[in-house]
């Protein structure tokens, strides 16, 4: 057995260097401390190129976010790097976001590009605690994208803008070389006013609240990746894309002061949302997995992937932490809605590890539920 | 979900960790080696050590498909995938496993055509639809996934599909578990035996370890439960003074393994003289490369590659923590310099790898996340 570079003398220096690493007490929170100062550290971006991983939103996402735009763009309403900035503007409160939608394949069972636009920018208002008012669109358009696909994808988002009750004020568009795009992009804006006193934010979240899911998760991703055909998996599942607007008036109208904050969960899922109310808030976000509505479908497919459905994307589903005294009325409210039937009540803030979601697996153990680096990998067996 | 959610149910669960430790000797440590990066998953996913008494340890093998893979031979795929009549194709988690000048990520980030597909048979579609490139697929992973490369080349070979090939990275099981045996002093009280692998080879080539070598193994499926159960049949084994190969995943392995696929295998590879190992170095008779009749579809023929010996880089541990002699977190690097988003060594790439599993899923000490979740 012993290979070209002499596979004995390993084994026996790996000897001796496991006996100096015995387990010392104490050794093991030493490390913990190290990681956690290593995780502390400013964020870098240290790929000489972008990367796939860096569009995921998880880490590479996050530090691309910090090293870079933070970096140069820092000012206070930025800062908390929420789904949109919130700034007064006279007498009022206004909320701004913008968003860019680059889906592949453009018409998805359950909605196209263009909705998925519209409400995604409806939602990113939403779960700020604005009412949405108008939204901007952009087109970025290759040259030889059939004409009639421009007429679907804009027919749909003018019929999403009206469910969410906005109008698309303005607009612009830019044509591209055939090759230099893939058939079409398209970039929403919006603004919407606050109307509620009080503040919404990731960093609000305290122990002893309670954490919300508005209904099942994960169907948007799958049935993307299932749409893109490579997969040869049917099933019956059409994405989630929703304007939330209406569901979160419900939520704040029945238990105003009590929410702390609203996410909608999209890229990255809902585990990535609850690593980002960890982190802003100092607590630990406990989730039970079995509490988690997925369904059968989702679960199904993921199984097969070898992915988790905590990270697969939603575009109609929102994350609340709410204060624990209020859940029932909360989930109440949800739940008299139409896009709110499937909420759940999935976890609670705890005090201990701060910055962490722990997951109580369905089979009864514990475990990290962490931020993933890029997209979650099919693994291979 | 059936077939899945009765291999998870917490009470049998509660019910197992109870006879596991009945059987526990108080005061002895008890040691096992889970062999499959997909075992060290299922055991971070589902927190199976919960159940588990202090005095039972598992040390993760060497079983993660991409984290043996040397970093001289990712360069190498590189250097064919950045030619620009190739489309490279690779399964999704070798897609992020640094070689000595980035991964595939990076390579596409500057220009090379590199896909992620889900079979070779994809591979081999990609190349039926492009006919003027040439598709080259990253096969990587020991006796469970050789067979489908293997039956895809001999499509290839039926359909004349000329523009196919296939950058051999295949290695086997056997010889990793018996550089591990051999190693003086490393401690260990049995194994659970890959399960997928143990599909293809059958339960038959293990019987050495139990005649040779005196530790149980123990073949397990990859829900939680098997895995529990199969410990609990590692216990029964020592406590009867036994060491037997057994079968706990009876379900989907039959003892003898599958003939056909080995056939495939043997039609088209052949066992390599040695093969360099990530963190092991070099193990004879450890992996596979294509037979010379199929060199049209052999990339290491086709195509002039560097093949140079990138040393691992020096402050990774990769090697002590594949053969379960270090715990990922005793490594020096990890968690500083080594994270999943700047990994060092490949066992922080893949989920199934032993540092990112411990990284994402169990980075804290037991008590503490029992009393957070409580």
């Amino acid at each position: 057995m012993t290979g070209a570079d002499g596979t004995a003398s390993w084994a026996e220096a790996l000897v001796r260097e496991h006996e100096s690493h015995a387990v010392r007490p104490g050794r093991e929170e030493q490390v913990l401390e190290r990681i956690d100062r290593a995780r502390r550290r400013r964020a870098t971006v240290r790929e000489e190129y972008v990367t796939m991983a860096h569009g995921a939103g998880g880490k590479a996402t996050q530090s691309l976010i910090e090293a870079i735009f933070l970096e140069s763009f820092r000012n206070p309403l930025l800062e908390p790097l929420e789904d949109g900035a919130v700034f007064g503007a006279g007498t009022e409160r206004l909320a701004l976001t913008t968003d860019s939608y680059v889906v592949s394949p453009l018409f998805f069972p359950g909605g196209n590009i263009g909705d998925l636009a519209v409400n995604g920018t409806v939602n990113d208002l939403a779960v700020c605690g604005a009412r949405p008012l108008y939204l901007s669109a952009g087109f970025i358009l290759e040259e030889g994208f059939p004409v009639g696909d421009l007429r679907r994808v804009v027919a749909s988002m003018a019929v999403a803008a009206e469910v969410a009750g906005v109008q698309i004020v303005t607009g612009d568009t830019k044509v591209v070389q055939r090759g230099k795009a893939d058939g079409c992009y398209v970039n929403t804006a919006g603004v919407g006013l606050i109307e509620r006193p009080g503040a919404l934010g990731v960093a609000g979240a305290r122990p002893g609240d309670a954490v919300i899911v508005s209904g099942p998760i994960g169907e948007h991703g799958v049935t993307i990746m299932l749409a893109r055909g490579e997969l040869d998996i049917e099933a019956d599942l059409i994405s989630d894309t929703a304007p939330l607007n209406g569901l979160v008036a419900a939520l704040l109208d029945a238990c105003p002061e009590a929410v702390r904050c609203m996410r909608d969960a999209t890229r990255g899922g809902v585990a990535t949302i609850l690593n980002e109310i960890a982190r802003a808030s100092g607590v630990a976000v406990v989730v039970e997995e079995d509490a988690v509505p997925v369904r059968q479908a989702v679960r199904g497919a993921c199984e097969l992937l070898g992915i988790d459905p905590l990270y697969v994307a939603c575009e109609g589903r929102l994350v609340a932490v709410v204060d624990g005294a209020v859940v029932d009325t909360a989930l109440a409210a949800l739940r008299a809605h139409p896009l709110g039937e499937g909420a759940a009540l999935v976890g609670r803030i705890g005090e201990d590890p701060p910055g962490l979601v722990l997951l109580k697996t369905g089979f009864g153990g514990t475990r990290i539920v962490d931020l993933l680096v890029g997209d979650p990998l099919p693994r291979i067996c | 979900m059936r077939f899945v959610d009765e291999y998870r149910d917490a009470e049998k669960a509660r019910a197992l960790s109870a006879k596991i430790a009945s059987l526990c000797e108080p005061g002895r440590q008890y040691k096992f080696m889970e062999v499959c990066g997909g075992h060290t998953h299922t055991i971070y996913k589902h927190g199976l050590e919960d159940y588990l008494p202090e005095n039972i340890t598992l040390v993760h093998g060497p079983g993660c498909p991409v984290c043996v893979i040397p970093m001289g031979r990712v360069d190498d795929a590189i250097h064919i995938a950045e030619r620009p009549d190739v489309i490279m194709t690779s399964f999704g988690d070798m897609m992020r496993v640094p070689g000595g000048r980035g991964s595939f990520f990076d390579s596409m980030a500057q220009g090379a055509e590199i896909r992620m597909v889900y079979s070779p048979l994809d591979a081999l579609k990609i190349a039926r639809q492009n006919p003027d490139r040439r598709v080259v697929f990253m096969a990587i992973g020991f006796e469970t996934t050789a067979p489908s490369t293997a039956m895809t080349v001999l499509r290839a070979e039926a359909e004349k599909i000329t523009n196919f090939s296939v950058f051999c990275n295949h290695v086997t099981i056997i010889p990793a578990i018996k550089a591990i045996l051999d190693s003086p002093d490393l401690r260990l009280d049995g194994f659970i035996g890959p399960g997928h692998v143990s599909t293809v080879i059958g339960c038959g080539p293990y019987a050495f370890i139990a005649r040779d070598y005196r530790k149980p193994l123990v073949v397990a499926g990859f829900e939680p439960l098997d895995i529990l159960q199969s410990i609990y049949m590692l216990l029964r084994q020592l406590a009867e003074g036994r060491s037997e190969v057994e079968n706990q995943y009876a379900r989907v392995v039959p003892w003898e393994g599958n003939p056909r696929a080995l056939t495939a295998v043997n039609q088209v590879m052949k066992l390599r003289p040695y093969f360099e190992w990530r963190g092991l170095g070099f193990i004879s008779h450890s992996a596979l490369g294509m037979r010379e009749r199929y060199a049209v579809h052999d990339a290491e023929r086709i195509f002039d590659i560097p093949g140079v010996r990138v040393a691992d880089p020096k402050a990774c541990q990769c090697g002590e923590v594949l053969k379960g002699v270090l715990k990922p977190w005793e490594c020096k690097v990890f968690g500083t310099a080594c994270t999943p988003e700047t990994p060092i060594g490949t066992c922080m790439v893949s989920s199934e790898g032993a540092c990112a599993a411990y990284y994402n899923f169990g980075r804290f000490s037991r008590e503490r996340v029992r009393e957070a979740t409580r």
